[in-house]
């Protein structure tokens, strides 16, 4: 038999992954859901195709891209060089980086439809009363918004939990380091050692069971209080 | 640089299918309603007023300039000290009304703003205090409109701007929430710029009127003057009325009746509409008028008055009907009222300009509770 203790490392590392890169998400997402929601320039829309792309790439094709960018030959590789390493990639910066792009648009799209979906009226609203644009945005945007931005925190958070392609190409398997949740479930079957396989896998699966019902349930509860 | 106390603007440029070029200058009190056809630019002017909405132009309020293109100054909204009530309530969805209620009046205090208006003064006056700890989403259509002007109004404004605050409401809520409307004009002192297509709205609320067409601004002026100025398309409205500013002269209580002074004679109205010495509006419709050449004896009208016509001038192109302006009393200063009649009865009576008849009057309404001030100096 095994050590239950075994599973821990992977499970806590996926945690604080997911907490950095949701934490992260939030607040490069934030503004960049605010610009695609209220800007009027004509190319918004591509910037909201570029921050869309990994729904539709596989994550191996961002995570090849990646590897390239933060290796040896890349600009991952000059910086790593400037404290005598060779490369970004394979540390858990590089997974940070890499999940931040890949939830990217699970965290933008749910914000920016938020920020969409009260139109200008109590923005405008606001301006008459005093309140500066920067004022506005925390204390009327923002609290608007709040069902989109914990939708895009659950959905953030839960994709960097399940991610896996992007970091089998630019992590690796380095226990404590970079052996996430899913890259050892595939560890386990890879070595026939089912019994842990089965306990990571039905945890996942009650995760994301719990995750997708709560944030159900949430959204109805905030319907009703609208009303 | 204009350093005067009233509100001048003057707004050119192109917005969407239509040019707008418009000056309009209003005192610092007092109601201006801003009249015209849906599309007129009416709206547009009020949101360039309030500095939500950029057309090239100058504008100075109360002797502060807020607006000079020439110079590249343009205050953004925030800095603005107006209210702004939108046609829809528009409250914070998430505040409580009492958090929405104080949401500019915070802002206004760290501003450096002087409190004018308290919490307290605008609950009372709109009748909201039942509402404070409700959220938005519970209230009706007119408690919403109520909550948005007292939102307005604690921000402590210069300059209070009113976007068809009622035209979202059916008309028994309007009814409901016109009286307090009237209240505010009657206790504040802040100028109002009231935007609005129903000219019934504006006759009870407004002292100026500011007459717009596509665009441009076709008059300027007192909204008695207007109403009765031939050369203006409201004589001409089939609703053509006009407003008296008056006071109560006496009540007599044995009928029941009161008499209102107005420029230039004395009008009837049923009830005892006192105090005597109170400020009364009244409106006289011009289906409501009838002329006579000489004083009847026996009539069951009460107010037949002495009046001077002053134009007449076809209601249509047929000239079957024809609107008469007349003056009451043959002194200059006569509070001009309006009259509709047929071409025939107008020929028989010989009605023309300088012709002296009888006007009668077959009903006055007195605008509920309204007293106007208009501002004549």
């Amino acid at each position: 038999m095994f050590e239950l203790s075994e599973l821990w490392p992977p499970i806590r590392l996926t945690l604080t992954l997911a907490a950095i890169a949701t934490v992260t998400l939030l607040i490069v997402g934030t503004p960049i859901a605010w610009w695609l929601a209220r800007s009027k320039a004509k190319w918004k829309e591509a910037v909201a195709t570029v921050v869309a792309l990994p729904l539709v790439l596989p994550p191996t094709v961002i995570g090849f891209y990646l590897l390239i960018f933060l290796g040896p030959n890349g600009p991952g590789g000059a910086i790593a060089g400037l404290w005598g390493g060779r490369t970004l990639a394979f540390t858990f910066e590089a997974l940070i980086l890499g999940s931040v792009l890949y939830s990217m648009p699970f965290v933008v799209q749910p914000i920016r439809n938020a920020f969409e979906a009260f139109g200008e009226r109590p923005l405008e609203a606001a301006a008459t009363l005093r309140a500066t644009p920067w004022n506005t945005f925390w204390t009327v945007a923002v609290p608007l918004a709040r069902p989109g931005f914990m939708t895009g925190a659950v959905l953030g958070f839960a994709h960097t939990v399940g991610e896996f392609g992007v970091v089998l190409m630019i992590g690796g398997n380095i226990p404590g380091q970079t052996k996430v949740l899913s890259i050892a479930i595939y560890d386990y079957v890879e070595t026939l050692r089912w019994a842990q396989a089965h306990i990571l896998a039905g945890g996942m699966l009650i995760f994301a069971f719990v995750v997708i019902l709560s944030m159900l349930v949430l959204e109805k509860r905030i319907g009703k209080l609208k009303q | 640089m204009n350093v005067d106390p009233v509100i001048a603007a003057r707004f050119a440029g192109t917005l969407g299918a239509f040019d707008i070029d418009v000056t309009i200058n209003a005192p610092m009190q007092g109601v201006t309603a801003l009249f015209g056809p849906s599309g007129c630019g009416k709206t547009t002017i009020l949101r360039c007023i309030a500095g939500l909405q950029r057309l090239p132009g100058t504008l100075s309020v109360g002797g502060e300039v807020w607006q000079d293109e020439a110079l590249g100054l343009f205050r953004p909204p925030h800095e603005r000290p107006v209210g702004y009530v939108f046609q829809e309530a528009s409250l914070f969805a998430h505040l409580s009304v009492r958090a929405n209620l104080l949401f500019g009046h915070a802002r206004a205090m760290k501003a450096g703003a002087r409190e004018v208006i308290r919490l307290d003064d605008v609950v009372e006056l709109l009748g909201i205090g039942h509402l404070l700890d409700r959220a938005p989403g519970n209230l009706s259509g007119g408690e919403r409109q109520r909550v948005a002007v007292g939102r307005a109004l604690l921000s402590q404004p210069r300059l209070l701007l009113m976007d068809e605050p009622l035209s979202a409401l059916d008309r028994i809520t309007k009814d409901e929430i016109l009286p307090y409307f009237e209240a505010l004009h009657e206790n504040l002192s802040i100028p109002v710029i009231y935007v609005s297509h129903d000219i019934t709205e504006i006759e009870r609320l407004a002292d100026r009127l500011v007459l717009l067409e596509r665009g441009r601004v076709l008059a300027n002026g007192l909204l008695s003057d207007l109403e009765a100025d031939p050369a203006l398309p409201l004589v001409h409205a089939p609703e053509a009325a006009v407003i008296l500013e008056g006071t109560v002269a006496t009540i007599d209580e044995a009928y029941g009746l009161t008499t209102v002074s107005v420029a230039g004679g004395a009008v009837v109205v049923p009830g005892r509409r006192g105090p005597v010495g109170a400020a009364r509006r009244l409106r006289i419709g011009a289906s409501d008028v009838s002329f006579i050449r000489e004083q009847p004896t026996a009539t069951t009208i009460l107010n037949c008055l002495p009046v001077e016509i002053l134009s007449v001038t076809p209601q249509d192109g047929a000239a079957i009907q024809m609107n008469i302006v007349a003056r009451l009393s043959n002194d200059k200063s006569g509070a001009r009222i309006v009259a509709r009649v047929t071409r025939k009865s107008q020929e028989v009576l010989g009605l023309a300009p300088g012709v002296r008849v009888f006007a009668q009057i077959k009903s006055v309404a007195l605008i509920a509770g309204a007293t106007g001030r208009p501002d004549r100096s």
